[in-house]
């Protein structure tokens, strides 16, 4: 069972609370966007073995939306941030760097 | 290689079993192939058997990372069925259920094809609407399924409760010639025939590279080593977008986990295959008698091959009211395989941006009834450049969304 501390309410949420939301930090590309850019936006979802961050939604507890980091490979979650950054915070980052030296996710590392 | 009949097995039994013979070869990996399929599940042993059977090309190796039909292929709950809505999906699911018909005769093995029908319960309105829908749609295709009441549904299957308390059973597409099989004997009787080919089949090869020069393939290195080929087959369901990410292209496609469990054997009491979508949950009994359920994939990203227990939960909770009679059940295992989705829940069988490096993936939580089929249209595509079963399934659909939409028309469990 996963398990995910609410950065909203501070509660540790198993899985049946949660709704998994999929890959965090999308970035909508814009109208002059290749036709790559956009299939890349659209279909092409990061789908790692290890190192993973995603959306979550505290569904059947404070309903909202926050950010998890975990790896798909331990199912390991190196913490959770709040859904207002558009990138992973420094402390989330060294938490994975502790754990897993060298990560890279998207350009991220 | 020596063929099974009862004439073999009363010859070894009069003389201690001595004469039986290794099932498949396991060879050293050679330098060079024509053709590498990296995934020696049902669908990358398939591709390789009908290479050689339908055009004659048997310099062939099939890499496995694991053991032979260790992954999905012996994960899954057996059901093949071809009842589906879009006519791309038709085609290749019937062809593959046909060839499953004549499957066990061909391979000289018994993959204990079972055809004793599939049940798929309409529990809403909407789904008595879409079904009905499909089995017009399957006529025109030449698929024979018809939509059946409630009265027949107790009649073909009178374990079951049509009067559920949240989901009544209003009707059912009820497809007579589809059925069950024996996984893992499918993966078996593959190998058998591949490796009696002279192809040859590589356990515990990891590919942890793919070799590329001037944007043609060249080779992988594995783990035993640098195999050099003309063309490279990918068929790996789950880790899909692992290898497609040492050839430098992305897919379109998600790993997640989707579970099975099987319950203690008991005396036959369900002699059809029942798929509850609603509720997420089918059930099936074996010859050994175990109740084999299988129900909803997780919904996050997951390498695992375990799955939440909640929804095993959620599974047997659905299905202890449409059959009461197994709420006294005990489970006796439980399990999980990572299955390579794709946003219109259809597979991907397509060429790639790197040249004679070819893909068949995406078979998400449907895979084991396609195995032929799929083995049939990878195997034309890598030989000729195109197969007529493959169109449709190219992974550039995407890009220009022409989707072989299976998610609306079946929503789950397809």
């Amino acid at each position: 069972m996963l398990i995910l501390r609410c950065p909203n309410c501070g509660i540790d949420a198993d899985e049946t609370e949660l709704a998994p939301g999929g890959e965090a930090h999308l970035r909508r590309v814009g109208p002059e966007a290749s036709d790559d850019a956009f299939e890349g936006y659209l279909f092409h979802r990061e789908n790692p073995r290890g190192v993973h961050f995603e959306r979550w939604r505290h569904a059947a507890g404070c309903g909202k939306w926050f950010h998890a980091a975990r790896c798909t490979q331990t199912l390991e979650v190196f913490g959770t941030y709040s859904a207002q950054v558009t990138d992973p915070p420094q402390d989330i980052r060294d938490a994975i760097t502790a754990r897993r030296p060298g990560w890279r996710w998207r350009d991220i590392e | 290689m020596k063929r099974y009949s009862a004439f073999a097995i009363a010859r070894e039994a009069l003389r201690g079993h001595i004469g039986w013979e290794r099932a498949w070869r396991s060879p050293e990996p050679k330098a060079q192939y024509d053709v590498v399929i990296v995934g020696a599940g049902g669908h990358g042993l398939a591709t390789a058997y009908y290479l050689g059977k339908n055009f004659g090309i048997t310099n062939v190796a099939v890499l496995e990372k694991g053991w032979l039909g260790g992954g999905n292929t012996g994960r899954n709950t057996t059901i093949i069925r071809s009842n589906y809505l879009q006519d791309p999906s038709a085609a290749i699911y019937e062809k593959a259920r046909s060839l499953y018909e004549t499957l066990s005769q061909e391979l000289n093995y018994n993959i204990m094809f079972s055809p004793r029908g599939v049940l798929m319960l309409a529990q809403t309105e909407h789904e008595v609407r879409g079904y009905r829908r499909t089995a017009h749609a399957n006529s025109l295709q030449g698929v024979k399924t018809e939509f059946v009441s409630p009265d027949r549904v107790k009649e073909l299957c009178p374990i079951i409760s049509l009067e559920g308390p949240r989901y009544p059973v209003l009707g059912a597409l009820w497809q007579a010639r589809a059925g069950t099989a024996r996984h893992d004997a499918v993966a078996w009787g593959y190998a058998r025939a591949c490796s009696d080919m002279g192809m040859d089949i590589i356990q515990k090869c990891e590919v942890t590279g793919i070799r590329t020069e001037g944007g043609k393939v060249s080779g992988v290195t594995t783990t035993r080593g640098d195999i050099g080929c003309g063309k490279l087959g990918i068929v790996v369901a789950g880790h899909s977008g692992v290898v497609a990410e040492m050839a430098g292209f992305r897919l379109p496609i998600e790993s997640v986990a989707l579970q099975a469990l099987v319950s203690e054997p008991i005396k036959p009491c369900m002699d059809v295959v029942v798929m509850a979508n609603t509720v997420h949950g089918y059930m099936s009994q074996s010859d050994k008698g175990e109740m084999v359920i299988g129900g909803g994939a997780d919904g996050f990203n997951n390498y695992t091959q375990r799955g939440s227990f909640h929804h095993v939960e959620e599974t047997v909770r659905a299905l202890v009211e449409t059959f009461p009679i197994i709420s006294r059940l005990k489970m006796l295992r439980q399990w999980g395989g990572i299955v390579d989705m794709t946003g219109d829940r259809s597979p991907i069988i397509s060429k790639t941006p790197v040249e004679n490096c070819f893909i068949n993936c995406g078979w998400g939580t449907g895979g084991f009834k396609a195995i032929p089929g799929s083995g049939w249209a990878m195997a034309e595509l890598m030989a000729k450049g195109a197969s007529p079963l493959a169109d449709g399934f190219e992974m550039h659909r995407f890009r220009e969304g022409r989707f072989v939409d299976e998610s609306v028309a079946a929503g789950v469990a397809h």
